[in-house]
């Protein structure tokens, strides 16, 4: 979809208006004007954001049948059950771009649309399921939370509920971790574990180094984006390390120590060609991903053929 | 860096767990509850009877959580998991109604195991003694398979936790009072699928009946009484499934009549000997089910969750 064509100087005065409601904060909203690479760029990274929600599902949900107890099958299906909803308003919010959820998901089983690279890692342990939880879901919020303000307005709004339900599950997950903590020295090396294999990829999750990051600068100019990588990074690290220690683990980083000049926490460097082998496809499980996602599309291919074939029918007989 | 939502974080490192899981961190679901057997009744009984209902909810939400993230579309993920999740509830009350009935119903575990009576139960017992019904329990297949199995299973059980809510047994018509709201609405998940199915395409009708036909056989078990659904609903604590088949027909033949879809002529899937999925006597199917269910739990008899 491209802006309302404009006169040359027309277009001048909306890209005033626009640029003026960016410098105020303001909101921008579907039916104002926006440059063309405003919105692609909203585009991508929106439908990211989805289906990262919906490709999230899978490495947690391949434990729900195997939870150990009733009461975290209720927290893990309910959890799972709240990301399929976020997709669902992530989409939304896209299609008042003028894409829509079936355009989008075919962007992403044809591979033209990407995911959280955190999700090509698998899921080993029920561990992983706390560990996700507090780490993975504790850097999206991090992410998140600042996108509560980003400029466009629909977008922002589908944050401010999403950051609320992404909050309630980092402290399931937590909580979790600190329950197995106080149980046996299995369950206690269970979640050592797990931290140790989730603690770098979770790092990645902020992206790039900020100079190496080619489409920070823009989002940032137009309120997309508030916070750059490495300021969203250090924040984690910050906010991480006292809850490491609360509940008793460690973090597999040598090079972690408090810097008392910065008022921060000095932390190693992420594995940076892992992190671009795993955006180029060649994680642990991304071809695992998408074909879970594209069987479910497939298989359910035929159902919604026959509910668009059945509402055809019934709105035919309605006006008869 | 100026960031007014930072505070998202606070209190995470608080000692209070009250603050954690809303409304599902009880570590008794029965808590200030009266759970005396009523007057009149074997305690014995009246577990296995919430057994029955209690390994049926399981099961089902067990079979339909394997849905999630493998649904049709978003929206329909979202209901079946909202399904699963409403069972799972009903289960939870129901094993714990077990446990507090008849404490002999519950498997030993190692001394100092701090797992409660409904994980015991679910997650510590073998496949002969569930006493759910062989429709719960089958493998999942096409979507027009859930629908099935939904319809047929939420039919008969909105007939009986309807009659189970003037239940003599406190527990029972409480999760009876709770379970008919929402039963009802799987019923109406089901039941407007099961439509849209069979009056979609010629695809779609297709697998529908392969579904209807495959899973009737089954049906007949759910509004077959026990001689413990007899015995309890003689005491007032239970429901005779067998009195509720006429209005179970009614709803079911309204179904198929508005969908116009022919009740399949099978006769009820053979038990072993008289014994079926209620005595023990299950497909193999369940077995395979639990290897998975209770995978972890049983390989960590006194860890914490």
């Amino acid at each position: 979809m491209t802006a309302i064509p404009a006169e040359p100087d027309q277009e001048e005065r909306l890209q005033a208006a626009f640029d003026a409601t960016i410098a105020r904060r303001d909101r921008i909203e579907p039916r104002d004007w926006m440059p063309d690479a405003y919105r692609s760029t909203l585009v991508r990274q929106i439908a990211q954001h989805a289906h990262s929600e919906i490709i999230g599902m899978q490495p947690e949900g391949d434990w729900i049948s195997r939870a150990p107890s009733l009461r975290r099958k209720a927290i893990l299906l309910a959890k799972v059950q709240d990301e399929a909803g976020h997709g669902l308003y992530l989409y939304a919010a896209c299609e008042t771009l003028g894409v829509s959820r079936a355009e989008l998901t075919d962007l992403l089983l044809a591979g033209r649309q990407k995911y959280s690279s955190i999700f090509n890692y698998p899921t080993l342990s029920y561990a992983d399921v706390g560990t996700i939880g507090w780490l993975v879901d504790g850097a999206a919020i991090c992410n998140q939370v600042p996108l509560c303000r980003t400029s466009y307005g629909p977008y922002g709004r589908a944050m401010i509920r999403i950051c609320k339900e992404e909050s309630f599950h980092q402290r399931q997950g937590y909580e979790l971790l600190m329950t197995m903590m106080r149980g046996t020295d299995e369950q206690r090396a269970m979640v050592q574990e797990s931290v140790d294999r989730f603690w770098w990829p979770v790092l990645m999750m902020f992206g790039p180094p900020d100079a190496q990051s080619p489409n920070s600068e823009r989002s940032m100019a137009w309120g997309i984006k508030r916070n750059s990588n490495d300021e969203l990074r250090q924040k984690f690290v910050d906010m991480t390390v006292p809850q490491a220690k609360a509940l008793g683990v460690t973090l597999p980083d040598p090079d972690l120590r408090w810097n008392a000049e910065r008022g921060a926490h000095d932390f190693g460097e992420p594995d940076w060609a892992e992190f671009a082998a795993v955006i180029r496809g060649e994680g642990p499980c991304n071809a695992q991903r998408v074909a879970h996602r594209r069987a479910a599309h497939e298989e359910g291919a035929w159902v919604r053929e026959a509910a668009t074939a059945f509402a055809r029918r019934s709105a035919g007989e309605g006006g008869r | 860096m100026s960031d007014d939502h930072g505070s998202i974080f606070d209190g995470l490192l608080g000692g209070d767990s009250s603050q954690w899981a809303f409304g599902t961190d009880f570590e008794d679901p029965l808590a200030g509850v009266d759970t005396t057997t009523p007057d009149g009744v074997d305690p014995a009984e009246l577990a296995a009877y919430c057994l029955m209902l209690g390994d049926d909810a399981l099961i089902m939400s067990q079979r339909l959580s394997e849905w999630c993230s493998r649904a049709p579309d978003l929206e329909e993920d979202i209901a079946l998991a909202n399904v699963a999740l409403d069972l799972l509830g009903q289960a939870r009350l129901l094993l714990a109604r077990a446990a507090a009935a008849d404490p002999g119903v519950v498997p030993a575990l190692p001394a100092g195991s701090p797992v409660p009576p409904e994980d015991a139960l679910a997650f510590f017992r073998e496949d002969r003694d569930f006493r759910n019904v062989r429709l719960a329990e089958v493998a999942n297949g096409d979507f027009g398979h859930v629908v099935v199995r939904l319809l047929l299973f939420s039919v008969a059980r909105l007939a009986l936790l309807e009659r189970l809510r003037t239940s003599r047994d406190h527990v029972l018509a409480a999760v009876a009072a709770k379970g008919v709201k929402e039963v009802a609405y799987h019923r109406d998940w089901a039941g407007r699928w099961f439509l849209t199915l069979a009056r979609g395409t010629e695809e779609s009708r297709r697998r529908l009946l392969a579904a209807l036909d495959a899973l009737f056989p089954l049906w007949a078990e759910l509004v077959t009484a026990h001689p413990v659904e007899r015995s309890l609903a003689s005491a007032g604590v239970g429901v005779d499934p067998a009195f509720l088949r006429e209005e179970v027909d009614a709803v079911l033949d309204q179904v198929l009549a508005a969908s116009g879809v022919e009740r399949p002529a099978r006769p009820p899937l053979a038990g072993a000997g008289e014994r079926t999925g209620r005595d023990g006597a299950h497909t193999e199917a369940l077995s395979l089910l639990l290897a998975e269910m209770q995978v972890v739990a049983r390989a960590h008899p006194s860890g914490r969750w």
